[in-house]
């Protein structure tokens, strides 16, 4: 009996991971090469839609600013993309806008190694200082919200407006290759799509244990009273803090696989309306359950493609719709409600379980 | 006064936009002992918890905690971290969290960042194992907080004081919205406790603080009025004063509702049982 529990358990938690986790790494075989960059595409949502969820789902905190975030680490690889396109010489937007040289700050971005740690680096540190000014001024809820919001409006804006730095309202364009290889050519877009699998994967285990651990359940804590974990002798600021910071740069690392699988990073591929749609995502798949933010990613991106190619004028109604009946029928979202559906399965065949076991997360 | 005290407010005073809530209020306690702290509605025995545990800060006066440390300028999560452990009135824990898993945040609150990312340690389990038993959780232990009665909520919280150690605990209301079962039960957990703690309570509830209390504080309008023995304390004819001149039967609202502007509170509570 104990056995057959554990044994549900175990499938329940790590079946759905299993199964994405061999369809993902299948899908080369019977994918065409059009899908499947669009497949890699949104595993990179997936990844930013996982540290969404980390910080809404289990620490109560909705943040609208992952998009920045995700634009932060997608310009970081950018850069080198860019600098390594034009083989030594200025960027050409930094040519159209007059400039002589290469900017100090873009000097860095040579070194490979410099760009990737700035592609973790560069949103966490943002993160980290907006947050701790944020939360020591015990900012909270919706007013959280709005100033991430501003935030990401702000420097969206600051990016087209420093047109001879940041290439402007265009973004990086023609970029060719990565870390040397062409990003024309086939092989290296398939090494790119698993190397997003692997970094979902990573991403995924990294946030299962960090919520699964004793700060992963103060951060709920959290959520549940924020004033008792303050009387009980802890600093929330450190903890929202350290959170907030984590999940900007899990969104950084969706965006720098980004960049690549696109070729291009510009202004309108962040921003305010992208880090709505993650909120969307998170919400469709399953708040606090890091599996449904990856489901609902998936979806509702995979949704969008399918009725932007069937019904080009009407789709947005569509992808409307759909948000809507699923925040209405399911508010858990569709993980979160099967687990319940399960969960009550298990209480009618079972003799009486314990009794509040089913949980009613906090919105 | 030659006693070393581990609590001593010092002309403390707390005005909100004017209104004098705490006025030059003086107050001390000796180690080890079981105060309770009454007084009418609007005394300000809410406020004082509050500028103890730095949920509200002094517009002057000092408090000194275990004789040597101000917290009168210390966050709160610090005045914690120095040993004073807080009971709200009504129950504070984390309703997603097992009963194990409060207790679990409870006890690994002097540990930090990367700490809280290892499993908790055997000694540290064993005496979450212990504080259940205390506090008569035993059995509830894998329940989730939220699904617990009332009294339960009240003992878990108490338990999540304890397991940090406390050098002095402060309890507002501990059996409030209690049956009196659950209160007899409050009561005796109380004894045990204050055999090995200092513990400060903050009570309405007259039979309970006539059944427990040795040394009693009254509040009134911000001001400590008397101190003594419970019997001093029902032959004070001011406390008489206080509490029956007041006129009778006007129901007290439930705690719940009230708001923590002392400012906004109405309503007095009559203690008859003083009289008798």
């Amino acid at each position: 009996m104990l056995k057959q529990t554990a044994m549900r358990q175990f499938i329940s938690e790590w079946g759905p991971v299993i199964l994405l986790g061999l369809l993902f790494l299948c899908a080369p075989l019977f994918l065409s090469d059009f899908r499947l960059s669009l497949l890699g595409k949104f595993l990179t949502f997936a990844i930013v839609a996982i540290g969404l969820d980390l910080i809404w789902g289990y620490g109560g905190m909705l943040s609208l600013g992952q998009g920045l975030f995700f634009g932060l680490g997608a310009y970081a690889i950018a850069m080198h993309m860019k600098l390594e396109a034009g083989g030594g010489g200025l960027p050409d937007f930094m040519v159209w806008s007059g400039l002589q040289e290469l900017p100090l700050f873009w000097q860095p971005f040579h070194s490979p190694f410099f760009a990737v740690a700035m592609v973790m680096i560069l949103p966490a540190t943002v993160a980290a200082m907006l947050g701790f000014l944020v939360f020591r001024s015990r900012i909270q809820g919706v007013y959280f919200s709005i100033i991430t919001q501003a935030l990401t409006l702000l420097v969206s804006v600051l990016l087209v407006g420093q047109q001879e730095y940041t290439g402007g309202t265009n973004g990086i364009t023609n970029l060719s290759t990565i870390f040397g290889y062409s990003l024309m050519a086939q092989e290296t877009q398939v090494a790119i799509y698993f190397v997003t699998v692997m970094m979902l994967a990573l991403v995924y285990l990294f946030c299962y244990h960090l919520t699964r651990s004793r700060f992963g359940r103060l951060l709920v804590a959290m959520r549940d009273d924020e004033a008792r974990v303050r009387f009980l002798g802890y600093d929330p600021v450190i903890i929202k803090t350290v959170t907030f910071a984590i999940s900007a740069a899990i969104a950084g690392i969706g965006g720098a696989l980004f960049v690549p699988q696109v070729g291009i990073i510009s202004p309108s591929s962040l921003g305010v309306v992208f880090s709505i749609e993650m909120v969307v995502w998170v919400a469709v798949g399953g708040r606090g359950t890091l599996i449904g933010a990856i489901i609902g990613a998936l979806l509702v991106n995979a949704g969008r493609s399918a009725f932007s190619e069937q019904f080009p004028n009407v789709w947005q109604y569509f992808l409307g719709a759909m948000f809507i009946g699923v925040v209405v029928l399911f508010p858990q979202g569709i993980v979160g409600s099967l687990r319940l559906g399960v969960d009550k399965l298990c209480l009618i065949n079972q003799t009486p379980k314990l009794e509040g076991s089913v949980s009613q997360p906090s919105i | 006064m030659t006693q070393p005290k581990i609590l001593a407010v010092k002309n403390v005073t707390v005005s909100f936009d004017g209104f004098t809530v705490l006025d030059n209020l003086n107050f001390s306690m000796n180690y080890g002992e079981l105060r309770f702290l009454i007084g009418p509605n609007g005394a300000g025995k809410t406020t004082f918890l509050d500028i103890i545990t730095s949920k509200t800060k002094p517009t002057r006066g000092e408090v000194i905690f275990d004789k040597t440390v101000n917290i009168s300028h210390l966050p709160e999560h610090k005045i914690v971290q120095q040993g004073i452990g807080r009971k709200f009135q009504t129950p504070a824990i984390f309703s997603s969290l097992t009963v194990y898993e409060n207790l679990e945040a409870a006890i690994s609150f002097r540990e930090w960042s990367i700490q809280l990312f290892r499993w908790l340690s055997p000694s540290n389990r064993e005496r979450i194992t212990e504080t259940l038993e205390l506090v008569g959780l035993q059995e509830r232990a894998d329940v989730r907080a939220g699904a617990l009665s009332h009294g339960e909520k009240q003992w878990l919280e108490i338990g999540m004081l304890l397991i940090q150690k406390p050098k002095l605990l402060l309890l507002d209301e501990p059996v409030a919205g209690m049956t009196r079962r659950e209160r007899n039960r409050t009561g005796e957990l109380l004894q045990n406790i204050a055999k090995n703690y200092s513990v400060l309570v903050v009570e309405h509830d007259m039979e309970f603080v006539r059944s427990f209390a040795k040394t009693v504080t009254v509040l009134h309008t911000g001001k400590v009025l008397c101190e003594g023995t419970m019997e001093q304390i029902q032959r004070d004819p001011r406390v008489v004063e206080v509490y029956l001149g007041r006129a009778h039967g006007e129901a007290r609202p439930p705690k719940h509702e009230r708001v923590s502007v002392p400012t906004q509170r109405v309503g007095r509570m009559p203690m008859p049982a003083l009289a008798s």
